[in-house]
């Protein structure tokens, strides 16, 4: 089963990087630009019955190390 | 009574050395301890977490390294009230494992930054700063890309409340969160600091500030040893 996991800083967290990213955009010509945060998506490819049971597994897994949940949040997709 | 002293080396640890020559120019006994061990050798009165580059900062910096099998027995040793050590990725890797609150993020500038950072001691009530007078303000190098401290309004204040704020800079170099460079734990016996002190123990590294961070440590074994 595939699972896809999607990082994201949560609000109100800085993100710096983002600030560049959009720094970067508008020295392009791209106007109108507003805020830009940067996340991460991580694809997992899992052993599990059904969608339900690999949903606890990869939550599991996010809250033990994929995510910081300090500063991240996270969602999970299974297809 | 001689501090007896672990470094954990992890893949990509790189300061592991230069932290062993500090600890023993303070008269520490060290002995080098593998990620992969699932005990700590016995009798320790310090563990210390070096810097470097563990699992190549992949996911987050330190986030592999905190689940190591070898972190396991550091937690349980903290517990016990044992004095932990982390600088640099060693203070993420205490961070990432839950042994000090917060995260450290990405500096502010993006860039990563290699200086000699002038700190404040804000608390002389640990081992560690023990030797450094309340205010003091001493230089340790810096070298990190990922160094800005960061953590809720209610972590913060908690953190100041309690004294708990080891070391700020002078010139925030990061955007930490109230210029913080290091913090200590609840009990006080755990510290992280992204600074680092073993690289300031001898005049060729053009300052020794760092040897009183290692000698309070010493110090601390001897009251321990004395007072049991």
């Amino acid at each position: 089963m595939k699972a896809r996991v999607h990082v994201t800083l949560k609000s109100g967290v800085l993100d710096p990087q983002g600030e560049a990213v959009r720094h970067a955009l508008g020295s392009l010509g791209f106007a109108g630009v507003g805020e830009v945060r940067l996340g991460k998506v991580i694809e997992l490819d899992i052993d599990a019955s059904d969608a339900a049971q690999a949903r606890v597994q990869v939550d599991a897994m996010c809250k033990a190390l994929l995510a910081n949940t300090v500063i991240e949040n996270y969602e999970v997709e299974i297809a | 009574m001689t501090l007896r002293a672990g470094v954990v080396v992890f893949p990509g640890s790189n300061c592991d050395r230069d932290l062993a020559v500090a600890l023993r120019a303070a008269g520490a006994e060290v002995t080098a301890v593998w990620h992969k061990d699932t005990s700590l050798p016995d009798g320790l009165d310090l563990v210390a977490l070096p810097g470097g580059f563990s699992f190549g900062d992949y996911l987050r910096c330190g986030a592999i390294a905190a689940r190591a099998p070898i972190m396991r027995a550091v937690a349980a040793f903290a517990a016990r009230g044992g004095a932990v050590l982390g600088i640099c990725n060693g203070f993420q890797i205490l961070i990432e494992a839950g042994l000090l609150p917060g995260a450290l993020m990405r500096n502010g500038g993006l860039k990563f930054v290699c200086a000699e950072a002038a700190l404040q001691v804000m608390t002389s009530d640990s081992p560690f700063t023990r030797l450094y007078g309340p205010l003091e303000t001493i230089r340790y190098p810096i070298a990190h890309h990922d160094g800005a401290y960061v953590a809720d309004e209610q972590t913060l204040a908690r953190l100041r409340g309690e004294d708990r704020v080891a070391f700020r800079y002078v010139a925030n170099p990061n955007g930490s969160a109230g210029a913080i460079a290091g913090i200590l734990s609840e009990n006080r016996r755990v510290l992280g600091l992204m600074p680092h002190p073993e690289r300031a123990v001898d005049p060729v590294h053009g300052g020794t500030d760092g040897e009183r961070l290692f000698a309070g440590l010493a110090a601390h074994a001897l009251a321990d040893a004395l007072s049991a």
